[in-house]
């Protein structure tokens, strides 16, 4: 073990540790590579890889990040983005869900589909395709309907839900199930044009304000089907949230959803009543030392 | 009494953006919703003031009532 921790600092250009021996070190020690990001996070050794988060990101924040279990449920048009994005930033564990296969008409938006892959499991694309960009990052897939009957031992663990999902009702399912767990969600939403994305913490229930006046069926997603560019902008809002749950930092969307539109280009800010009960989350305790600035 | 209705995404085509309307006293959101020829399956988001509110909420001399569609999609 004194010899695997060594080893990287010997390599070390300019405090950052190289792909090069990160590789070396998974092939020297017979680890795996998120053992060894682990390892190297852990002694406050930063791969290169984040070398232009530095400034944002502090090394101890990069392993709160890598500690990190996301549950991304849809692998469709928000979650392709979003899990491309989990992995780049370094977040450690993704349990990616999703029953669907590929099929040509997502070809035209989600990410994770490509001509060769239709037909095949979306969450197989997503282990896939997170293997290739960030090794060092561990992908759960799970080839399933979210629902009630399974959702708590899915969730078990996790320590932010991102709702990709494409039907309201499997939704409120998941929001009624976070709020049991107490696990922080953040929503989003996209029809055409138009999106929307809000959080819900421990002891909110925005989510399920946000769908109180509804009643069956799907929104103007059905009319409007949705282009390459709404899933993309609506995800990286959403991944914005996230990696802010996990630091504990910045203003996040809490009681209130922002309403985009990007066909005249505007966004609006919708308010929602707050908790009867006020939960501090994340807690204070063990907040890691943020970057400067 | 005089309110403002605002209209978002979809519910614009062939509406407005913003227009004032003169209603009398007690009238709800869900009368101006029929009365712009919607129903309320089709609405997301009942917002008076910039704050959430009820198909139901009665409206007020010099509201802003806004209205969005329902978007589910992922």
């Amino acid at each position: 073990m004194t010899k695997l921790l060594t080893f990287p600092v010997k390599q070390l250009t300019g405090g950052l540790l190289a792909w090069t021996d990160q590789c070396a070190a998974v092939e020297r020690f017979g680890l795996n590579h998120a053992a060894v990001e682990g390892l190297a996070l852990e002694k406050g050794l930063l791969p290169a890889r984040y070398q232009r988060n530095q400034h944002m990101i502090s090394v101890a924040e990069q392993l709160q990040l890598f500690r990190s279990r996301i549950a991304v449920i849809g692998c469709g048009g928000l979650g392709g983005y979003i899990i491309e994005e989990l992995a780049r930033l370094g977040v450690g564990n993704i349990v990616a869900i999703d029953p669907d296969i590929f099929e040509e008409h997502n070809l035209n938006r989600q990410l994770l589909a490509t001509p060769h892959n239709l037909g095949q499991a979306k969450v197989e694309a997503a282990l896939k395709r997170v293997n290739e960009i960030n090794p060092s990052v561990t992908v759960i897939p799970v080839r399933d309907f979210f629902c009630t009957a399974n959702g708590r031992e899915l969730l078990s663990g996790v320590t932010v839900v991102v709702d990709a999902l494409d039907s309201i009702s499997s939704r409120l399912e998941l929001a009624e199930i976070c709020t049991q767990m107490q696990i922080p969600m953040v929503h989003g939403a996209i029809g055409g044009w138009y999106g929307h994305v809000a959080t819900q913490l421990p002891g909110d229930t925005t989510v399920q304000s946000i769908y109180r006046n509804w009643v069956e069926g799907k929104g103007i997603e059905k009319e409007l089907g949705n282009p390459a560019f709404t899933p993309a902008v609506v995800a990286s809002l959403q991944v914005a949230e996230i990696c802010k749950i996990v630091l504990g930092r910045g203003e996040l969307l809490r009681h209130r959803k922002l309403s985009i539109d990007l066909l005249e280009m505007e966004i609006q800010e919708i308010s929602y009543d707050g908790p009867a009960k006020v939960i501090c989350f994340p807690s204070c305790e063990n907040k890691p030392e943020r970057a400067a600035k | 009494m005089l309110i403002t209705v605002k209209l978002f995404a979809t519910f614009r085509n062939g509406r407005f953006k913003v227009a004032g309307q003169a209603l009398p006293p007690g009238t709800d959101c869900r009368t101006i919703v029929l009365s712009l020829g919607l129903t309320e399956e089709e609405i997301g988001v009942v917002m008076v003031n910039g704050r959430h509110a009820a198909l139901d909420y009665v409206l007020q001399e010099s509201d802003t009532l806004s209205l969005f569609p329902l978007v589910g999609g992922g």
